[in-house]
Formats: C-alpha cells, sequence, structure tokens
C-alpha cells in the first residue's frame, strides 16, 4: 500500500526526530520522510494539516478475549477498538478459552486477526499449560505458532522453581517472559488497594507489598537466568523502585504502566463502583507519583492498556463479585495527552516514545519508528480536539470504564497499518459507507 | 419533622441534626412498646420489604416489629447473597421488588456497598441493615440511644470498642456516629483486626485493651466471628479470649459506672464472660429494645407522612 501523509511535525523518538514533513510509505513500509515530498503514480495522499504524525502506536497488553468469550470482545471488535483509538498493533493475552497455551490456539489466533483484525495482532502465548501454574506450556511450539511473548497474565506464576525453569527454556526462542506480579496469598480475597480507603469503605484490600514481593522475586530470577523479564502493569512505588535499581545494575527487566494507574487513585472506589476494579487495584496518590516519575525518567519503558473487556452482567454486581478489569484500547491517547502531557508529566515526545519505540523494544516487535524500511504503520493526532468520552460509541464491545462522561483534549486521527488507512478523524475501517 | 433524604446508607453522611431528630423520634416511640395494643397509624398502607441476603435473626425481627407497630406490611424476603449471585442478580431482584411498588427496602448483604447499590437503582427508599464490612447504621443509632439515655447527653463521653474492628461494620457506623457527636473513641483488639489507617477516622488505638478500658464511659465488645481463627488473624479462641476477653478481672481498672455494651449475639465466654454479659453495667438487652424504637424512627422519617421522599 502506498501512501503520502503531507504536512505533519513528524515525531519520531527512536530517531530523535521533531519536525514538519512529509512521511511516504511504499510497499507497506516506511519510503522517506521529507519536505514537499511528491506523490508517485497511484498514491493515496493524505494532507495532516499540521497535525503530529508518529510511528503506529503498539498496545502491548490486552485481552481480545477470542476464543471463548466472545461475548466479551472478539479479534474483529477488539481491533477497531485498537484502530479508533490510534493504535496500530496489539498483544493479547493467553487467558482465552481455550487458553493459548497450543499452536492450534496461536493458530486460530492468527488466522481471525488475518480475516476479520484491522490492526496487527500478536498472540502471547502461556507459560504454563491452562495457567495452572503447574506444568510448561510448550514453549516452543508456541514460538514457532507465532507467539512473541509467554505470559499467564492475570494469574501470577507463584511457584518460583517452574518460573525459572520457564526463564531458562524461553532462551532457545528468544522471547521474554512477561509477569503479573501478584503474591497471591497477600491478594487473596481483596478487591482495591489496602490503606485508609479499604478500611473505610469496608472493602478487603490488596497490600502495595503483593506486587512488591513477586516484582522482587522476578528481579532476581531474570538476573538469575539472563531471559528478559516484562513487568506487566506495575502499579506501586516500591515495585517502580526495584524496577530502576534492576535496570540500574544492567538485569534484564522492563515494565509497563496503565493509563488508569497513571490517572486515577482507590479514593475512585468510594461510590463502589465496579468499572474501578482491577488487578493490580488502583493505588495511592503517592503509588501514582511514583508510577508517572518512573514513566518519565524511563524506568517504565511503555504504556499498555491491560484492555479487559467485560459484558455488563460480569460488571453490575457487587463490588465484592464484580470481574477485574477496565477498556483501554479507546480512551489510553485522549488520557495521556491530557493527564500527562498537559500536566507536565511527559513531554508529547517521551508519551509518543512510550507507546512506539518503547513498547516495540520491550517485546522485539517490528515498528515503534518511523525509519526507512519499517513497517508502514503511523499514528496521527490531533492535539486540539476537545470531547467527551462516551462509552456508548465505543468500537469495543465492553463499555467498562470508570472514564466515562470525562472531557478530554487531544485524539487519535488517523491510524495507519502498513500504508493502509484503519481509522481516519473517528471513522473506522469497516464502519458503515468507510 | 422527617429526614430530607431518600435513604440510610450510612451513618458517615448523617448531619449530626439527622442524628439528633432520629434518636428524639426513636425515644418518642418507645412509649408505644408499653401500650396494651402496640400499634399506631402512622404508616397504614406503606410496604416496607426486608430483604435480607444475609442470615440475621435479630435484625430481620427488630425491622419487622418496627413496621408492624407502625401498621406497614410487612414482606420478608430472605435468601443468600451467594445464590442470588449465581443466578439474579442483586440488581434484579431490586428491579422486580420495584415493581412491586413497596415503600421501602431494607436489605442486609455480604457485599460492602450493596445498600448503594440498590438505592442508586431503586426509587423507593434503602435501609442499610448491614452491608458487609461496610456499615450497619441502625445499630450505631440504637447504640447512641442507649447511651444516651443512661448518660443523658452524648457529647464529651469517650468509649472503646473492642474486637475486630478490621471486619466490624457495627465498628464502622459507631465511630463515624460517635466522633459526629462530640465523642472520642479508642479502639483495641490484635492488631492483625485492626484495619489500616484507622486513626484517620479520628479513633485512638490502644496497644493493650486494659489502657482502652481505663476511664471510659462505655465499652463496646464486639462479636469475633470464628472463622477468623482458621484465616490466622488469632492462634486460638483461647488466648483471643485470655487477652481481649472483658472479665471481671479486666473491669477491675475501667469506673465503677461504666456501661458495657455488645451488638449481638455475645460469644459467651469468648469477647465476654458471662459474668459481665448479666452484670449490672451491662446494657445489652436495653440495646435490643432501643433497636425497635430506632428503626420505627426510621421508617417513619423516611416514609411516613411528612417523611421527606424524592
Amino acid at each position: 500500500m502506498d501512501l503520502l501523509i503531507r504536512n505533519g511535525r513528524v515525531i519520531d523518538p527512536a530517531n530523535g526526530l521533531d519536525a514538519p514533513g512529509d512521511l511516504l510509505i511504499q510497499g507497506g513500509r516506511v519510503a522517506r520522510i521529507g519536505a514537499r515530498l511528491e506523490a508517485p503514480p497511484g498514491t493515496e495522499t493524505v494532507d495532516a494539516g499540521g497535525r503530529v504524525v508518529a510511528p503506529g502506536f503498539i498496545d502491548i497488553h490486552v485481552h481480545l478475549r477470542e476464543p471463548g468469550q466472545e461475548y466479551k470482545e472478539t479479534i474483529a471488535t477488539g481491533t477497531r477498538a485498537a484502530a479508533a483509538g490510534g493504535f496500530a498493533a496489539v498483544a493479547c493475552m493467553a487467558n482465552t478459552e481455550p487458553v493459548n497455551d497450543t499452536r492450534a490456539v496461536t493458530d486460530y489466533i492468527l488466522a481471525e486477526a488475518r480475516s476479520r483484525g484491522i490492526v496487527r495482532v500478536y498472540p502471547i502465548g502461556a507459560v504454563t499449560k491452562g495457567l495452572a501454574g503447574r506444568e510448561l506450556a510448550e514453549l516452543g511450539e508456541l514460538a514457532e505458532a507465532g507467539c512473541i511473548a509467554y505470559s499467564d497474565d492475570g494469574r501470577p506464576v507463584m511457584n518460583s522453581a517452574l518460573l525459572r525453569r520457564a526463564l531458562e527454556y524461553a532462551q532457545a526462542f528468544g522471547r521474554p517472559i512477561v509477569s503479573h506480579a501478584e503474591d497471591a496469598a497477600l491478594s487473596e480475597g481483596g478487591v482495591m488497594h489496602e490503606g485508609f480507603v479499604s478500611t473505610d469503605l469496608g472493602l478487603r484490600g490488596i497490600p502495595a507489598a503483593a506486587e512488591e514481593i513477586m516484582v522482587a522475586r522476578d528481579v532476581a530470577l531474570a538476573e538469575l537466568t539472563g531471559t528478559p523479564v516484562h513487568i506487566a502493569h506495575v502499579s506501586t512505588a516500591a515495585a517502580a523502585r526495584l524496577l530502576r535499581d534492576a535496570k540500574a545494575r544492567g538485569v534484564p527487566v522492563t515494565g509497563e504502566v496503565t493509563p488508569h494507574h497513571l490517572i486515577l487513585t482507590d479514593e475512585a472506589l468510594r461510590a463502589y463502583d465496579p468499572n474501578a476494579k482491577m488487578a493490580p487495584p488502583l493505588r495511592s496518590k503517592r503509588d501514582v507519583e511514583a508510577c508517572r516519575e518512573a514513566l518519565a525518567d524511563g524506568t517504565l519503558d511503555a504504556i499498555a492498556t491491560d484492555h479487559a473487556p467485560h459484558a455488563l452482567t460480569d460488571k453490575e454486581v457487587e463490588l465484592d463479585h464484580a470481574a477485574n478489569g477496565v477498556v483501554g484500547l479507546e480512551t489510553a491517547v485522549a488520557l495521556c495527552l491530557t493527564h500527562l502531557v498537559r500536566e507536565g508529566v511527559l513531554d508529547l515526545s517521551t508519551l509518543i516514545a512510550r507507546l512506539t519505540v518503547g513498547p516495540a523494544r520491550v517485546l522485539g516487535l517490528p515498528g515503534g519508528s518511523l525509519a526507512p524500511g519499517t513497517p508502514g504503520d503511523v499514528t496521527v493526532l490531533d492535539l486540539a480536539r476537545e470531547h467527551v468520552i462516551e462509552p456508548a460509541r465505543f468500537r469495543s464491545k465492553a463499555r467498562n470504564t470508570p472514564f466515562g462522561g470525562q472531557a478530554v483534549v487531544g485524539a487519535p486521527w488517523l491510524t495507519v497499518v502498513g500504508g493502509r488507512i484503519v481509522m481516519r478523524d473517528g471513522r473506522v475501517a469497516g464502519d458503515s459507507g468507510w | 419533622m422527617g429526614l430530607t433524604r431518600k435513604d440510610l446508607l450510612e451513618i458517615r453522611s448523617l448531619e449530626p441534626g439527622e442524628i439528633q431528630t432520629i434518636l428524639d423520634t426513636a425515644a418518642s416511640m418507645k412509649e408505644i412498646a408499653s401500650r396494651e395494643i402496640k400499634k399506631v397509624p402512622a404508616l397504614r398502607g406503606k410496604t416496607v420489604v426486608n430483604l435480607f441476603l444475609e442470615p440475621s435473626t435479630r435484625t430481620r425481627t427488630s425491622f419487622e416489629i418496627a413496621g408492624k407497630w407502625l401498621s406497614a406490611d410487612v414482606v420478608n424476603v430472605s435468601g443468600s447473597s451467594s445464590s442470588v449471585v449465581k443466578g439474579e442478580t442483586l440488581v434484579d431482584t431490586a428491579r422486580n421488588i420495584e415493581a412491586m411498588s413497596p415503600d421501602c427496602v431494607v436489605i442486609r448483604h455480604a457485599a460492602s456497598g450493596a445498600a448503594h447499590m440498590l438505592a442508586r437503582v431503586l426509587r423507593c427508599s434503602v435501609v442499610n441493615a448491614g452491608d458487609g464490612m461496610h456499615e450497619h447504621p441502625t445499630q450505631a443509632l440504637l447504640d447512641l440511644l442507649t447511651i444516651r439515655e443512661k448518660r443523658g447527653h452524648l457529647e464529651g463521653l469517650s468509649v472503646a470498642i473492642v474486637g475486630d474492628i478490621a471486619h466490624s461494620r457495627v465498628a464502622r457506623s459507631n465511630i463515624a456516629g460517635m466522633r459526629k457527636m462530640g465523642m472520642s473513641v479508642t479502639v483495641a483488639g490484635p492488631p492483625t483486626l485492626i484495619p489500616p489507617g484507622v486513626e484517620e477516622l479520628g479513633v485512638k488505638v490502644a496497644r493493650r485493651m486494659e489502657d482502652a478500658l481505663r476511664d471510659v464511659d462505655v465499652i463496646m465488645m464486639l462479636r469475633l466471628q470464628q472463622e477468623r481463627m482458621t484465616a490466622n488473624y488469632i492462634p486460638s479462641l483461647r488466648e483471643y479470649s485470655r487477652l481481649y476477653g472483658l472479665s471481671l478481672e479486666k473491669l477491675r481498672g475501667a469506673r465503677d459506672d461504666v456501661l458495657i455494651m455488645h451488638p449481638g449475639p455475645v460469644n459467651r465466654g469468648i469477647e465476654m464472660a458471662p459474668e459481665v454479659a448479666d452484670g449490672p453495667y451491662s446494657v445489652i438487652l436495653e440495646q435490643v429494645a432501643n433497636g425497635v424504637a430506632v428503626r420505627m424512627a426510621i421508617l417513619y422519617l423516611l416514609i411516613g407522612a411528612q417523611g421527606g421522599e424524592g
């Protein structure tokens, strides 16, 4: 696919670029960036009108729910949500039904992504069979089938000896392990962060130490084995500090943080809103500040949404019984522009880095850069667009967000995958009249 | 004068003046209990649904009697929170009950926030009869009424609350109510059962139970759920009883006229020695009697003729 995006402010943190210019994609790959480029015959042209042109955003932590829980989300709807939210690629977690612990499931996900998906889909395979934490999954076959990392996300691998073997064994395939860091015994029964707010609300708490302990263990095992460990959804000051120290010592660890852990605190549970319940839970103000700092200084490499779609029936129940998780694909970019860039936590280029080159490096993915020859994935941002988050208009099947009704400034304007436009000004490929 | 609110969900959002109104109304309701014919027509034609999704005998009975003495039609619906979760959701149950046009739903539920959830869905009044570990507002109100009767006032009094503070909705409601009424509160119990940040509720934490009991006007003992032992909050009932049970010996350090309260049912011999529960300063049975009066007051103020519905 050939596409010329003219008249943009091209920001490509991987190559230290922030300058006005045009971007030419040919044969689905980045061909050139320059001033006043000519469109070769047969090239579609888009005028960016001075908007920010960036490498296609990559979300390395989503739940697409297919196969098995299509009532929550499908690969078709989840990738449409991604395109709407400015993401050109997503990595999907293994906690489907059946679990993505065999080639057949990976094959199915990739086949669905090819036929019905509209952004790139990178499957993450299970570390253990059935996510049960007892036996290793066939990591070699999963890698051959196309899994780009391994994770039992949603459940921690509590057995340290088993995780150690998984890390050693994974070296043969050059794939990292993504850790859901939570000491299950400490978090058992908990529905929110443990602290004054949980005491006040009479809800069972999950102490920050439940995350800290497992991050400390994971750092030790990454150091022991030399295999990269990526810590999913870092939510505590202590976890960020452990990662910073480990990185300074050269231990192969990386980390991600979600928009909700960067914006909301445990105070969001005050109205017992099930849409504010997730794992890890929303933490204290001090933790939020520490996560912001760690994202700014590069301790945390990526922003990932942990897009966790749920049906109303999973959420419209007592908080104790509500499912964990929030959707994020369609709100992340606007929320980050509003709460991180406008509030001065990150500059725009750093935010883009944490959505492009950062996540690409964590999982060893192509893309995340506009260097010639890289995949022709592009996200264009309209920094001035003011709007209100309206869950009813999501492309996702799910509506479970605590951000509904919030006013935000800034939005994705164009999403391009391999030179093909999949979202333009809020309209998504496949919409009627597209 | 009524309450200008639809629901009674928690003590913490009540104004001190509202608490005063409820206590005054309850005090005037007490006279009905002494009549030959215990019935007034205040809520004739009103329907109260007791939706009890967690086992409870005394609170449900207390609400039922309160409604009946006021001539309301009282319907009891019971079940377990877990079975409601499996099939029909709480919201479904609530909407079905609403379709039958009740004036008030009284809910007891094992999950914190369940009463709030119901109140958001229902147009009729909702009274929280205990939600998880969050609040049990009518219990706190009957406790305040009992203390006020015995002491003549509330402001300036000191209270020790002893036991499983962490899991107690009674403690949370009482702490909120007592602080609002100008009382000082000290809590004591095994450190495993003192919740984090409890001082931010405006209470003192005593390391030893004996320190909490010294010079207070009121000692409130909480019920210990026996499953706390299996989760290793305490090593044994024996040790709990020895360290945190209210014995005659521990009472020796307290004031001579101290009031002893318990929300019931008492685990005799565990949190309280039988001779203390039945002793001269125990007001446990007055608490039960005042429970009916407080619940009459709440129903009357919320859905009575001059109630502030809507």
